[in-house]
């Protein structure tokens, strides 16, 4: 009888004890840690389409399809995002009328720094993408914003993009509890079923990237914001990351969020975080 | 036989009262129907998550009131609250479904 008790008692003991070592694996699995799902995105894309070669990705559906990569080449002699470049050049370039410019709002002048962008920043304790801290740099040398699904910021976006043209996404995620969470809550938006197609982001271009969706081919989103802004034959003109994340909510039929929201914001950071080590190739062109 | 002739005669008034013209919908009708579609879209758009087919179904209501037609008016109404009852459905069951979804 006693032994059977203290049988019972050794298993007790036992049953707490693992559940107190196992305590911390649980909460370590619910954390979140960039680097793994980086890796994990990153794997999962190369497993996917084993012939793409990793930094071709970023040439979303030219990198599946051989017919329609030949169309590109050829259309690349003369690229359709030329004009916008030109614009977006004198853009940067022209002073505002307290005689600033761009180039004081930015690290080095705001030339090859495209592939930092969007990071953390403290002080806010929010993330700034490359649209944002350009408005916010007119704003503070006195200076209407640009809309940020119109040709201007598409122009200036375009020339800052191809300063940095072959440079590594390069985003930052400090050890700072705020920006894990901005990073956790653009996965949680990418992943997000929404709209009354119930679409997510992942839908078309984690599933089905390579796929056709009417005419169009789907493009994966390792690297979908590496050639951005871009030149689309569908719009018949230049269009923002955030011209991009509202139309997809819209196609979807969702109404799309009021462009720079906290939501677009902190899924701009997790998509370009989980490309890091991809080059920059915008501004681009696609169907 | 008295049964059959029972269920013959309710068999026969549910057809009639199927086939008769529902009562024509009120002005009333019209605004309870509506606030209770501005009410739950309201709560999707505090989710964040409103859909362009339930502000379409709002817009319609609102356009068919103003042409007097209430019956579709408080149809347009009635489907504006379905469909955002239905994002708000969405919206909390992707509170925890969206993990399904991620690449691990």
């Amino acid at each position: 009888m006693r032994a059977r008790a203290l049988f019972s008692s050794v298993l007790t003991a036992l049953g707490l004890a693992a559940l107190v070592a196992a305590m911390p694996l649980a909460r370590a699995a619910d954390a979140p840690d960039p680097a793994a799902d980086a890796k994990a995105f990153r794997d999962y894309f190369i497993k996917k389409f084993p012939k793409v070669k990793l930094d071709d990705f970023v040439n979303g559906p030219y990198s599946m399809n051989e017919d329609m990569r030949k169309q590109w080449e050829e259309k690349e002699q003369f690229p359709p995002y030329e004009f916008a470049l030109e614009a977006g050049k004198e853009m940067f370039a022209t002073p505002f009328r307290n005689g600033k410019s761009y180039a004081d709002c930015f690290a080095n002048g705001g030339i090859g720094v495209r592939q930092n962008y969007p990071m953390f920043d403290a002080k806010e304790g929010k993330v700034v993408t490359l649209e944002l801290a350009l408005n916010r740099c007119r704003e503070a040398n006195g200076e209407k914003p640009y809309s940020y699904v119109k040709d201007e910021m598409a122009s200036l976006t375009a020339y800052m993009a191809f300063t940095s043209r072959g440079k590594p996404f390069d985003i930052k995620i400090p050890d700072d509890p705020r920006a894990l969470e901005a990073f956790q809550e653009g996965k949680r938006y990418f992943y997000t079923r929404r709209g009354q197609l119930n679409f997510s982001c992942a839908t078309c271009h984690v599933q089905s990237p390579g796929e056709r969706i009417r005419a169009e081919i789907l493009a994966p989103a390792l690297g979908i914001l590496n050639a951005m802004p871009i030149y689309r034959s569908e719009w018949s003109g230049m269009g923002t990351i955030s011209r991009r994340f509202t139309t997809c909510n819209s196609q979807i039929r969702g109404v799309p969020l009021e462009p720079q929201s906290d939501e677009y914001r902190n899924l701009e950071y997790y998509l370009s975080y989980v490309s890091n080590g991809l080059p920059i190739s915008g501004p681009g062109a696609r169907p | 036989m008295n049964r059959i002739i029972g269920a013959t005669a309710l068999a026969a008034s549910l057809f009639s009262a199927a086939l008769a013209p529902a009562h024509a919908a009120s002005e009333d009708d019209f605004k309870t129907a509506y606030a209770a579609a501005d009410a739950a879209e309201k709560q999707a758009g505090a989710l964040r998550n409103r859909w362009t087919t339930t502000e379409a179904a709002l817009a319609a209501a609102r356009k068919a009131a103003e042409a007097g037609n209430f019956d579709q008016a408080t149809s347009q109404a009635k489907e504006a609250e379905a469909l955002a009852k239905a994002s708000i459905f969405q919206a909390t069951s992707e509170k925890e479904a969206w993990k399904a979804l991620e690449i691990k």
